[in-house]
């Protein structure tokens, strides 16, 4: 039999990951912070594949979009707590550092940014949807990139914003990096920025100009994704630089 | 809107589990419609009973996985709306 060579590429393993540490983000979601074997690294945008096994042996299993840059030597997953959901509220509850997470990936080539490819770059989130996009924001600070970067991240409330401290130190470090909210059921007193869903109007004022042929990634809910990619195709971006993550019904 | 709908990255994990290689950024293209396009930007419903990939223009079935687990796992792979697969090796 002929000796396979080391570098081959091997079918995707499971592997269990130890829980380094877990840190509330927002009143619903937390960071997860893993150290995995034999990581060989990811690319800005990847998921990984999370994977419960009850005691009777049913198996219950979704897929993280890591939020951490390539740079950082941890593996760091963004989890929303659905209340009916069958891992979150594991992940979001229970989990503890020292605890082992299986775990398979890097996943996908697709949905991912890497800094030589430059900008601009357009991204536009929803909720927990901002986690890929943070670890290609945090991926072009890590690598020194001056890409210019337009965030465009809708939330329910002020309190809700995930990673709002550190979008807001990155933004008034970098001119290049600009970041606007929008916020759609409450907002705090004084609030002047954005107050409505994302639509057409908003990509006007916000997104770079499709002369510059940007790439825009857009991640969040369904709902969301499909009128901001259908919006940007309007404005006259092209549909094969709209890359688009949908979460779907079962992200719990 | 149908809310099971995915992208195609989605069926990134359970494509690596039959294909040696990254499959979201290989290319497909569609015995019904004829466009082409990777396997990211297609659409993907992901269900218990398996996956299926469809295409993104005109909604053909291009790949369909089931997977048995258990004692003997086993694969059943349904590339009839496949004219190609062009992947890319590792760089």
């Amino acid at each position: 039999m002929a000796a396979v060579p080391a570098d081959a590429p091997r079918r995707l393993a499971w592997r269990v990951a130890e829980v380094v540490e877990t840190r509330p983000e927002t009143p619903r979601t937390k960071s997860i912070a893993l150290g995995v074997p034999d990581w060989k690294g990811h690319r800005a945008g990847q998921h990984v594949d999370v994977r419960l096994t009850a005691e009777d042996g049913y198996q219950a299993q979704r897929s993280y979009s890591i939020a951490s840059a390539p740079e950082n030597g941890r593996v760091r997953l963004l989890v929303e707590r659905l209340d009916d959901g069958e891992v979150s509220p594991y992940l979001a509850d229970e989990l503890r550092a020292g605890d082992g997470l299986e775990l398979r990936g890097p996943i996908g080539g697709w949905f991912a940014w890497d800094a030589r490819e430059g900008g601009p770059l357009l991204l536009v989130a929803g909720g927990s949807g901002i986690a890929p996009l943070m670890a290609m924001i945090r991926h072009r600070k890590a690598s020194g990139s001056d890409a210019p970067v337009s965030l465009l991240y809708s939330s329910r409330s002020y309190e809700e914003v995930i990673f709002r401290q550190e979008l807001k130190r990155l933004a008034q470090e970098d001119g290049t990096l600009q970041v606007t909210h929008t916020l759609t059921r409450s907002r705090p007193p004084g609030w002047t920025g954005y107050d409505r869903r994302i639509d057409a109007e908003m990509l006007r004022e916000i997104a770079p100009s499709p002369e510059g042929q940007p790439l825009a990634f857009v991640c969040g809910p369904t709902p969301l994704v499909e009128r901001v990619a259908t919006e940007l195709v309007g404005l006259g971006h092209d549909p094969a630089r709209v890359k688009t993550e949908r979460f779907g019904p079962t992200g719990g | 809107m149908d809310k099971r709908r995915l992208d195609g990255n989605a069926a990134g994990g359970v494509l690596r589990e039959v294909f040696a290689l990254e499959m979201t950024t290989a290319r497909v293209a569609c015995t019904g419609c004829g466009a082409t396009g990777e396997i990211g930007a297609q659409m993907a419903y992901i269900s218990e009973i398996g996956t299926i990939v469809r295409c993104a223009v005109c909604d053909n079935a291009l790949i369909r996985v089931a997977r048995q687990g258990g004692g003997q796992e086993r694969y059943w792979l349904d590339l009839r709306g496949v004219e190609y697969l062009q992947i890319e090796g590792v760089t």
